[in-house]
């Protein structure tokens, strides 16, 4: 499957780089999840999870609000504070 | 000649000094390593902001296009938000800075337009103070440790000002941490909006750009954070730049210290030789005279 290039940036770090499966985030007109080779897309974010699936793994960033961008070089989201929370879960 | 015992006291007070200069370098290195971090941490926030914005700012102009993205249509009225750190013992660090400020300032001032100074740190407002006191419109300190909060202020402060119709353009002065060796005094505007030009549009691939609420509501919602963010990667800029400046700074004055201290050895010791030498003389052409 094609993986898709994320990253999640705060002003004060970058908490997350690399390649995904699968990234779900909260629009402020609605959830959306972005898969590789997305259309090109804008959003801005509420305060909310971030779920990051890689592989079984799936990772949950906490975030308050921000701008989400997707373009064909992968997804961008830029929060205003972002901090991972501590358990991971195991999809299957 | 100053008596030996006048030149012990010299030398034991700038051997006092270099432990102090000494004591200060190291503490500046520690906190260098930090500051360095976190400065390098904050820049990729930065570069995307900027790439978004670029990106946003060629699907909107014309009439509607918000102001603090294509300007109020005059420059007649400048901001100039000048941050420095709030200590000093740093070399040329703030002076590079509050210089590069007064230069700007004063062409404008030549070309007849209005100038207001926020200054961002107590270096700045303590040089400024003096010459353009009067068109101070606020003076804060930039904080031990550069946070979003401070950031957020300064912010506050410039859009308030941008919104009450006091300001056309607004531009900020700060140090870029280049090098733990170099770091140059800058100006970045920040209002209107510097788009970055030099980046290549992304290459869609023949696919539109969605928006979601549409442009104008994102950008209405991007550009004063933008300010923010610029702000904020200034102040790690300056906080790097600063104790990489002091840093250096101290070691010269350690460095000069020791000089001072092996010259001043060495003149004592002369002199503590050509007394003992004299009265030597005196003794022996004593005994001779018997």
């Amino acid at each position: 499957m094609a993986r898709l290039h994320f990253s999640l940036v705060s002003p004060e770090r970058e908490l997350f780089s690399g390649e995904v499966d699968q990234v779900d985030a909260p629009g402020t007109e609605g959830d959306f999840g972005v898969l590789a080779g997305h259309a090109p897309f804008m959003t801005t974010l509420k305060p909310g999870f971030v779920f990051v699936y890689d592989q079984s793994v799936k990772r949950a960033f906490e975030i308050q609000g921000g701008f989400a961008d997707v373009t064909p070089a992968g997804l961008t989201i830029l929060a205003e504070h972002a901090e991972e929370t501590p358990e991971r879960v195991a999809t299957h | 000649m100053a008596s030996l015992k006048e030149m012990r006291s010299r030398i034991s007070s700038v051997k006092a000094t270099q432990k102090i200069t000494k004591a200060l370098q190291m503490v500046a290195a520690a906190k260098l390593r930090r500051a360095q971090d976190a400065a390098e941490n904050a820049r990729p926030y930065a570069r995307r902001m900027a790439s978004v914005i670029a990106n946003l700012a060629g699907s909107v102009s014309g009439p509607g296009a918000p102001k603090l993205l294509v300007g109020t249509g005059s420059q007649q009225k400048h901001l100039v938000v000048v941050a420095t750190a709030d200590r000093g013992l740093a070399g040329g660090f703030n002076g590079g800075i509050v210089r590069a400020a007064r230069d700007h300032i004063q062409a404008l001032l030549n070309q007849g337009k209005d100038v207001r100074v926020l200054t961002v740190g107590r270096k700045a407002r303590d040089q400024l103070r003096r010459l353009y006191g009067d068109r101070f419109v606020d003076t804060m300190e930039a904080g031990k440790t550069p946070s979003l909060a401070t950031a957020q202020a300064v912010a506050d402060k410039v859009l308030a000002l941008f919104d009450e119709g006091q300001v056309d353009v607004a531009t900020l002065f700060f140090s870029r941490f280049k090098s733990v060796v170099t770091q140059t005094p800058t100006a970045k505007q920040l209002i209107p909006a510097e788009i970055d030009t030099s980046a290549p549009p992304i290459d869609l691939q023949g696919a539109g750009y969605d928006y979601e609420p549409d442009e104008e509501e994102i950008l209405a919602d991007l550009l004063p954070r933008n300010i923010t963010v610029q702000i904020l990667s200034a102040l790690f800029e300056n906080n790097a730049g600063f104790y990489a400046a002091q840093m250096s700074a101290m070691d010269n004055a350690t460095r000069n210290a020791g000089d001072r201290i092996s010259a001043l050895t060495l003149q004592y010791n002369r002199s503590r030789q050509a007394q003992i030498t004299k009265e030597l003389i005196e003794i022996i052409s004593g005994a001779e005279a018997l």
